[in-house]
């Protein structure tokens, strides 16, 4: 049995604890948020956090997940407000909206550590994530309007 | 509308507690909940609709629910489609609620995503369907109130009557107007009148992406659903002798492997049917992991094919077609293309005497342009949901025509049609891949033999290595100048693997008085399909860097050298079924030569390229500015000009066009995908390249054209131009011109790509 902290829950898994996180998040717990891309940490999909580092879940395995929390797109915010969530709706970022939530999650380290990231940290902290779709524009202008955002709210 | 609750399925090995809250907390719900288009909050929605027609349903209530009828898989028309019925419908935006409509072809019309044609098809009907449901509410208001249905306006969902002082919301009369007959020919609005087409109007499903709800194919779910991949043969031309399954059977969780047979022999195949092997090896199991683990523990023996035999059908009848057997590699394809070249070819157009012009030429210019086939990547790889029974199917999954595919899956099932239902799901990317739906026949056949609903998912690797891709293309021009370098002949001979891209009738056809366009091609088992704007993808590089040359060789300026073919082209035209309009050709040109500053000193600083196509009815133009950054050619910046009619939703259409210029420099710089005896090179995004965030222009300015025309095609027209400006701004990057993409190729041996800087 692995005991999983995910988006503040605790789930208990009787599950090969070789299964990678991504799997178990969407096969057995159920939350699909996170995608499946390509597998081999390639194309950024699958970001979740784990203890507030951004890991790609599709090589990481479920057993290393074990009694650390993770953060799936779906625990992001309480009510849907955190400011990448919104700032993505501002801008009406998504084409197909497949690889968003690995942007965001990507993203939401990146503004963590970094309360207002330049265009050039920008690239070097979302390059693992590929939009086939092509808004990368979008979603540098996202980043920085929920670093605004962001700043706002914490004064 | 109550969803329908699948519970998590609730297998065996897993026993779930919630620790923190109590009570089992791993229900999902498919699909998730509505939320009104403009306010995104989830809102529990009435039972009772009033249906005014297949796409309008209004609740007493005044809750106004549009069906988009459209697959949406990323050019937004979840939204934009129902813009348009909202427009003609008076409705307020943010009352209505949106839904994906069911395929249903006799209630919502053609229900394709394809040839950039979701708007341009459904212009016409959505606006009809909007004002006749506007008119039975206004009827059913003028009957109650026993006034002249003249005397009865309507403004953002209300129904008034001035002279009495008369009001009422739409949903107090969409019971009774329900039940009018839906009338034809009312009278629509003029342009100008417009409110909510030609206003930005956020994506309807915005929150729901940001949030990560279960939205696409992959999603989807179903209890007591068992998970299944096809393991394909290693190679195109090879197929499988023998397996030996019985260490896959023992790993945890597989239920089953098995051959299936996907067409049967003599099955009559139609344009949308292509596949890339017919008999398939599979395995079952309960998840995606453990089915994955299995199939590393097949023994499986292949062997070359040989030449096999495909049955098509089509309106002149069936044919037999022999899909050679060889086990192709890129560098032979190369050569053999070579060869054909230079055998005679099928002649697609001729106008006046180019044998003549060219041997009198004072000079003949000719180049040679060569592109691979290109993977289609979209971002979720195939996948589908089946639940096939004796009486019924049900399939749920990423599609872009489901009409195309229903007719396979009934010859296939034993089915009648309306015993097959489809449910579209929004797609994660499309690109023309998933206008091929073989992989939920695939998905059904397997439901079928396993008596279970199944979800079959390809892989990364299956889904790039056994690809329905963009052909492999090459093309000579030649140019014919006189003594004054004036332009006098044209000739373009195209061919491909196994189809050529040769628009005949498109520019500069029409602005040359002796033009010859011929094509050829070569047979292939490499599976090829609709990649965004077919065809056009290549011509507009190859054509448009070659008349960059030419204006080179005549010392013109690029854009001036355009814009004098196209004046010859609407004052006095060369032949018959030139398939544009010259003025709106040149009018994009003129746009984007004043938005970029073509020409001013400041701008001297950038390597420039232009170039501008026509295709799917519609015209753009880029002008893209080069520097170099690390070394390395970067585009900094693009200036767009598109004319493609009324723009429906602005903010949407420019990120489209945002979009299609990052996905065509992407593709023009690093796109290749290369075989070696039958098996595809490149198997991921590690030896795949795609474009990445630090790759991506810093600025991307789109102009559209405003006028009234009746709107046209957008997710593909500004893809192809992209290629060309692209070329011919490395041109002057590097002072060497680029003939064979993709371009950086040489720059870039291994696909490899820094990783993110942080530890994963």
């Amino acid at each position: 049995m692995l005991k999983l902290n995910i988006n503040r829950k605790v789930y208990e898994l009787d599950i090969d604890p070789d299964t990678p996180l991504l799997w178990a998040l969407r096969d057995v717990i159920g939350l699909v948020g996170t995608k499946y891309g390509c597998g081999v940490a390639q194309c950024g999909a699958c970001v979740v956090h784990l203890n507030g580092e951004a890991v790609r879940s599709c090589v990481t395995k479920v057993s290393r997940a074990a009694g650390k929390q993770v953060v799936t797109i779906e625990g992001l915010s309480e009510n849907n407000d955190h400011p990448l969530q919104k700032a993505w709706l501002e801008l009406d970022v998504s084409q197909c909206g497949y690889c968003q939530a690995g942007q965001i999650m990507s993203a939401a380290v990146l503004l963590r550590e970094n309360k207002n990231p330049t265009d050039k940290d920008i690239d070097n902290a979302m390059e693992g994530n590929i939009c086939r779709c092509g808004t990368y524009l979008r979603i540098h202008k996202a980043i920085h309007l929920a670093a605004e955002m962001q700043q706002k709210g914490s004064k | 509308m109550e969803q329908s609750k699948s519970t998590h399925s609730r297998r065996s090995f897993l026993r779930s507690s919630l620790l923190a809250g109590g009570g089992l907390m791993i229900s999902f719900t498919w699909l998730p909940k509505a939320g009104f288009a403009d306010t995104p909050k989830h809102i529990d929605l009435p039972e009772q609709w009033n249906e005014l027609n297949g796409y309008i349903k209004i609740t007493t209530d005044n809750v106004i629910k549009i069906f988009n009828p459209n697959p949406e898989f990323g050019q937004n028309v979840m939204t934009s489609l129902p813009m348009i019925i909202a427009e003609e419908l008076e409705a307020d935006w943010q009352k209505i609620v949106v839904e994906m409509g069911p395929h249903d072809s006799v209630k919502l019309g053609p229900q394709f995503t394809g040839g950039s044609n979701s708007v341009r098809m459904y212009w016409k009907p959505l606006r009809e369907a909007g004002a006749a449901a506007r008119h039975m509410l206004r009827e059913a208001a003028a009957q109650t109130w026993s006034v002249p249905i003249e005397e009865v306006t309507t403004k953002a969902g209300m129904l008034y009557h001035e002279k009495s002082g008369r009001s009422a919301t739409y949903g107090s009369f969409a019971s009774k107007a329900s039940g009018i007959p839906i009338p034809k020919g009312v009278k629509l609005k003029e342009p100008k009148d417009f409110k909510v087409v030609r206003s930005s109007k956020k994506n309807v499903e915005g929150l729901k992406i940001v949030t990560g709800k279960p939205l696409f194919g992959i999603d989807y779910k179903q209890e007591g659903m068992l998970i299944a991949m096809i393991q394909h043969p290693p190679a195109f031309g090879m197929k499988f002798t023998s397996f030996d399954a019985s260490g896959a059977l023992k790993m945890p969780g597989i239920k089953d492997v098995f051959t299936l047979k996907l067409y049967e022999d003599g099955f009559e195949q139609g344009g949308f049917d292509t596949r890339t092997f017919n008999d398939l090896l599979v395995v079952v199991g309960n998840t995606t992991w453990e089915v994955m683990n299995a199939r590393k523990k097949l023994i499986v023996q292949w062997e070359p094919a040989g030449d096999t035999k495909d049955t098509m059908g089509g309106r002149n009848g069936k044919r037999e077609v022999v899909v050679p057997g060889e086990l192709e590699t890129t560098s032979t394809q190369l050569e053999k293309m070579q060869e054909y070249a230079k055998k005679p070819a099928q002649q697609l157009r001729k106008d006046g005497d180019p044998e003549t012009a060219f041997k009198n030429a004072a000079q003949v210019i000719e180049r040679t342009y060569n592109a691979p086939f290109l993977a289609h990547n979209c971002m979720e790889p195939m996948n589908f949901f089946a639940h096939v029974t004796e009486e019924k199917a049900l399939l749920a999954g990423p599609l872009q025509a489901p009409g195309w595919t229903e007719p396979t899956l009934a010859k296939i099932l034993k089915l009648p049609a309306d015993k097959i239902e489809i449910q579209m799901t929004r797609m994660g990317g499309g690109f023309g891949r998933r206008a091929y739906g073989h992989y939920l026949t695939e998905a059904a056949l397997i439901s079928k033999k396993v008596k279970a609903p199944v979800k079959l998912i390809y892989t990364r690797e299956d889904d790039m290595t056994y690809g329905i891709y963009r052909p492999m293309y090459t093309a000579t021009y030649r140019a014919a100048l006189d003594e004054n370098k004036k332009l006098i002949a044209f000739h373009v001979k195209g061919g491909g693997i196994p189809e050529h891209a040769i628009h005949a009738n498109r520019f500069p056809a029409g602005a040359v008085d002796n033009y010859l366009a011929e094509g050829w091609q070569i047979p292939s088992n490499i599976t090829i399909g609709a990649f965004r704007a077919p065809r056009s993808n290549f011509n507009a590089a190859a054509e448009q860097s070659f008349l960059d040359e030419l204006a080179e060789v005549m010392d013109k300026d690029p854009i001036d050298f355009r814009l004098e073919l196209l004046k010859r082209a609407k004052e006095n035209p060369v032949g018959k079924n030139n398939e544009y309009d010259a003025d709106r050709y040149a009018a994009i040109l003129k746009l984007v030569k004043e938005k970029s500053g073509w020409g001013n000193p400041e701008n001297k600083k950038y390597s420039r390229g232009v170039a501008a196509y026509f295709c799917h009815n519609s015209y753009a133009a880029h002008v893209v500015d080069i520097v170099m950054k690390n070394g390395r050619p970067f585009v900094e910046r693009v200036f767009s000009a598109i004319d493609c009619g009324i723009v429906i939703n602005p903010d949407a259409a420019t990120n489209m066009v945002e979009g299609a210029v990052i996905d065509g420099i992407g593709n023009a710089f690093y796109g290749r995908l290369s075989h070696k005896e039958g098996a595809a090179e490149q198997n991921n995004f590690h030896k795949y390249r795609m474009i990445r965030h630090s790759e991506a222009p810093d600025k991307i300015e789109v102009h559209f054209v405003q006028n009234d025309i009746d709107p046209t095609g957008l997710g593909e027209p500004p893809f192809p131009p992209v290629f060309g400006a692209v070329a011919n701004a490395l041109y002057k990057s590097t002072n060497k011109r680029h003939y064979d993409q993709p371009y950086l190729d040489q720059l870039l041996q291994s696909g490899n790509k820094p990783e993110n800087k942080k530890t994963f």
